[in-house]
């Protein structure tokens, strides 16, 4: 029954990684770059729902749209001001600037909201469910975290393949310069990837305060690390490979937690993804692509 | 016995044959063309002769060796070297410095001599530098040595690129385009570089090209590439008089 | 060729010389007991920064890759070498040959970590490279905290579970305790080893890139197809690289562990915002440019000391600093601005 429930809850929490890890996914294969800032989006994310739900006095559907708008906002912001100018850049120098807003948006948290934790109430008012005579308790936050989660990639998958917004998204995930010339809006493209990817950063953000309920500035670093831990896992660029890679790290470190050292889990959650690259560098969905000469 | 001999070459892509029954074969110190229209394949043969691409099916005798599955660098080092069509030098380094670069397999002196700095560090740089600069010579770019490649003009930038490839002492050079992008005036001079590099280094050269004013004048036999594959090849005059060659350049 | 044997000259001086007229300016003012106790507190910091920075820019300016886990090196060589140190302590051996032998050890192992954490180098590019060695960083530090290093009669007891389980016997002593670290680090490290590591970690990266290996690895950061069309073995010479430059951030983890009593593995040490601040010293001192990363680090670490109004808003800097540089020195947009105002500052003597 143990197994069970840790089994779920590394599911749930995968669910988290997955919808981060989407964000990740949609970004890398549009822009071609490492939002690393993305983990901050969804500390950003649990911030403002909390104002909005703990000091502005909004509902939760309010409080959950508030932050998603927030979030959106600043994702378009950050890819307008820090990302844009560097397109045609070297990948070093958007990598750096990318490792500069996470680490502004981080330090911005800390001076506006200060280091100590806030106590993050659970948006989920769903009752946890009891099985097999009480020995198996699934929370109300594990259920909606899976569910959401399972959602997410759904709708994402529809909207790639059966929008006209989504064809374009591939069209220029494919070939910038061949889809400007189809009259793909390209940087309205990329501009709606960062929003979607924000929006589910927020989402994200919420599930998972909503499971882990302290809110601290760097409560996004060390998902977001994992998340994109499990886009790289799952083959970067590709969105079921999100979602796969998402679940299994989850799996993966509550189970480790579980059965090996709660110490030792993020170590060995780390080695995983080295030994992943060594062996399947392009990761499990992955494509591999090849440099023109 | 020929220098390159290749026979029955072939890659695909995804089910597509770029390169299909490709064969060549190469005399020593011979200027040899190789045409076609845009997308027949032919940076797609040079990539397959140095190691980019492994081909599919086919051998590749190098001095009656066979190199296929041999890595970009093995391949060099036996003896083949190649330009690029989109350049690619070592922008940040000076002129001087990508063409010593070349020499790295010459194991002039070790690791630990040059962070000790001992004598035979010097020794041999001043070496290097100074065959550096007469090869830079040969292409009228000693007074830039100290420039960044990067900066230099687009023609330039095409000799140094032949320059370094020479520094690795080839047997066989494979130049991809050498003239695009050149004005009439920048084209004849190259022509005259091209035929000093095979007289004075004993050099074999095949060359990829457009400009059949180039072509026509330095190349002594040429292949003609159509959809991956051999079209016609033969003495220069001939295959560009060839019906089949002009239809496969003019259309139907 | 004058003219290069000048500059040659300019170059020495530059790279060593103001380093020796600093640390003589600062023994002068140390004897006069005119530096504050702050600043004396700081020497020894200056340094470790200055090699740390130096060594980041080995792999970030002159191989092209980013390293995010420079940081874990440093811890390795602290742990490796302050563990030799404890294990050495109170042996027959002069104090100056422990710490030689402690050093050499530090950078060995955190050269050997580099070596093995590198060899994804030769398969991945990049982005994928920045990701292992944040990861690698994460792993080393969370190896540390669990684990538990004792010695007694018998010999030497390891365990990752709990100290309970390294049943030391009569006599044995802990080297690592867990998250508590290592306690009694003897105290070598000084100004003056500190900057003589800082000049022996610079000639020696100034002399391999000026080498002919230094000079095939800038080949490969450039263009990596057209450097293995000349037969450079691309991936075993970025590897090189990136083995040597964590050799020398352990180095600086050497200089670290044998200033402090205790050591501990924190987020705030060996974690990733320390691996990010040593990046800023190199984004700031300008990529590739070894005296532009000494000065970054010295600047940015005694303004915010010097300022301490500044220092609540110090990562906040570091965070904009990141960005604007980048902008500045990477975006086509400004790039073509600023060429376009120097080109404006300087047409006449173009002109003349």
């Amino acid at each position: 029954m143990s197994f069970i429930s840790y089994l779920l809850n590394g599911i749930s929490l995968g669910s988290v990684y997955a919808i981060i890890a989407l964000g990740y996914t949609m970004v890398y294969g549009i822009a071609k770059m490492l939002n690393f800032a993305h983990g901050d989006i969804l500390m950003v994310g649990g911030y403002a729902a909390f104002l909005a739900f703990n000091q502005m006095g909004l509902g939760i559907p309010l409080s959950i749209l508030f932050s998603m708008a927030i979030c959106t906002a600043l994702g378009v912001l950050v890819e307008r001001v820090a990302y844009k100018p560097l397109r045609s850049a070297n990948s070093l120098a958007v990598l750096i600037t990318a490792i500069g807003v996470s680490y502004l948006l981080q330090n911005l948290a800390l001076l506006l909201f200060g280091a100590n934790p806030k106590s993050f109430q659970s948006f989920v008012k769903l009752p946890a469910l009891k099985l097999a005579g009480g020995q198996l308790v699934i929370s109300g936050e594990t259920m909606v975290t899976i569910l959401v989660g399972i959602l997410v990639a759904v709708v994402l998958l529809l909207f790639i393949h059966k929008t006209r917004a989504g064809q374009a998204m591939l069209a220029v995930s494919e070939d910038k310069g061949a889809a400007t010339l189809m009259g793909v809006n390209v940087n309205g493209t990329i501009a709606l990837t960062f929003a979607i990817g924000s929006a589910l950063a927020s989402v994200a953000g919420i599930l998972l305060c909503s499971a882990y309920p302290t809110l601290t500035p760097t409560t996004g670093a060390m998902p977001g690390i994992k998340a994109f831990v499990a886009a790289v896992l799952g083959g970067i660029g590709s969105i079921p490979g999100a979602f796969i890679g998402g679940i299994l790290l989850g799996v993966l470190e509550n189970l480790s937690k579980a059965y090996i050292s709660s110490k030792l889990s993020d170590a060995i959650v780390f080695s995983v993804l080295i030994i992943v690259l060594l062996i399947k560098p392009s990761g499990i969905l992955g494509k591999k692509i090849m440099e023109k000469v | 016995m020929s220098l390159l001999e290749v026979n029955a070459l072939g890659i695909s892509f995804g089910g597509l044959k770029a390169v299909d029954q490709f064969h060549i074969s190469i005399e020593k110190k011979e200027l040899y063309g190789l045409i076609g229209p845009n997308g027949a394949g032919k940076t797609t043969v040079f990539n397959l002769l140095t190691g980019v691409y492994q081909p599919n099916t086919g051998e590749i005798l190098l001095n009656g060796e066979n190199i296929v599955g041999s890595s970009c660098i093995e391949i060099n080092k036996k003896g083949i070297a190649r330009t690029f069509q989109n350049i690619r030098l070592f922008d940040k380094l000076t002129v001087l410095d990508n063409v010593k670069a070349g020499f790295f397999q010459e194991n002039s002196y070790s690791f630990i001599e040059g962070i000790f700095r001992l004598p035979r560090y010097f020794q041999k740089e001043k070496e290097m530098s100074d065959r550096a600069l007469d090869l830079l010579s040969v292409f009228h770019l000693e007074e830039h040595a100290l420039d960044l490649a990067g900066n230099l003009p687009y023609g330039k930038q095409r000799k140094l690129e032949i320059a370094r490839a020479l520094a690795t002492n080839p047997s066989l050079l494979l130049l991809d385009e050498p003239a695009a992008g050149m004005n009439p005036n920048e084209t004849e001079e190259l022509m005259d570089t091209i035929r000093l590099v095979r007289d004075r280094f004993d050099m074999t050269i095949l060359l990829i090209e457009h400009d059949m004013k180039l072509v026509s004048g330095i190349c002594d036999r040429l292949t003609v590439l159509n959809f991956g594959q051999v079209l016609t090849e033969g003495k220069t005059q001939e295959v560009l008089h060839d019906e089949k060659v002009i239809k496969a350049y003019l259309g139907e | 060729m004058k003219n290069v044997q000048k500059n040659k000259i300019k170059d020495i001086f530059l790279n060593y010389g103001v380093i020796l007229i600093l640390y003589f300016v600062v023994q002068l003012f140390l004897k006069s007991g005119s530096v504050s106790s702050l600043m004396k507190g700081l020497l020894v910091p200056l340094c470790i920064y200055s090699i740390l920075a130096i060594s980041l820019n080995l792999v970030v300016g002159i191989s092209g890759e980013l390293s995010l886990g420079h940081a874990g090196f440093m811890c390795v060589g602290a742990f490796f070498s302050a563990s030799c140190s404890m294990l050495l302590k109170g042996s027959s051996l002069p104090p100056m040959l422990i710490f030689f032998i402690a050093l050499c050890i530090g950078a060995i192992s955190a050269g050997f970590f580099g070596f093995l954490i590198g060899i994804p180098v030769l398969r991945l590019k990049g982005d994928y490279l920045a990701i292992v060695t944040l990861a690698f960083g994460e792993i080393i530090k969370n190896i540390i905290n669990a684990l538990y290093f004792g010695v007694d009669k018998n010999g030497w007891h390891f365990s990752l579970k709990d100290g309970t389980a390294v049943a030391l016997g009569e006599g044995g002593k802990w080297i690592i305790k867990g998250a508590q670290g290592i306690t009694g680090t003897p105290k070598y490290s000084n100004f003056t080893v500190g900057i003589i590591l800082l000049l022996l970690s610079m000639l020696f990266i100034q002399h391999f890139i000026h080498s002919r290996t230094g000079r095939a690895v800038m080949a490969i950061r450039d263009n990596r197809i057209a450097a293995e069309s000349i037969a450079l073995p691309a991936s075993k010479l970025k590897l090189l690289c990136f083995t040597i430059s964590a050799a020398i951030a352990g180095i600086a983890g050497v200089l670290y562990a044998h200033n402090l009593s205790s050591l501990q593995a924190l987020p705030k040490n060996f974690g990733y915002n320390q691996s990010i601040m040593i990046l800023v010293f190199v984004v700031l001192g300008g990529i590739g440019n070894m005296r532009g990363s000494i000065l970054a680090a010295v600047v940015l670490t005694l303004l915010p000391e010097l300022l301490r109004s500044l220092n609540d808003y110090r990562m906040l800097i570091y965070a904009v600093v990141l960005i604007v540089m980048m902008l500045f020195t990477s975006a086509p947009g400004f790039i073509a601005f600023r060429e376009n105002i120097l080109h404006r500052l300087f047409r006449k003597e173009v002109n003349a």
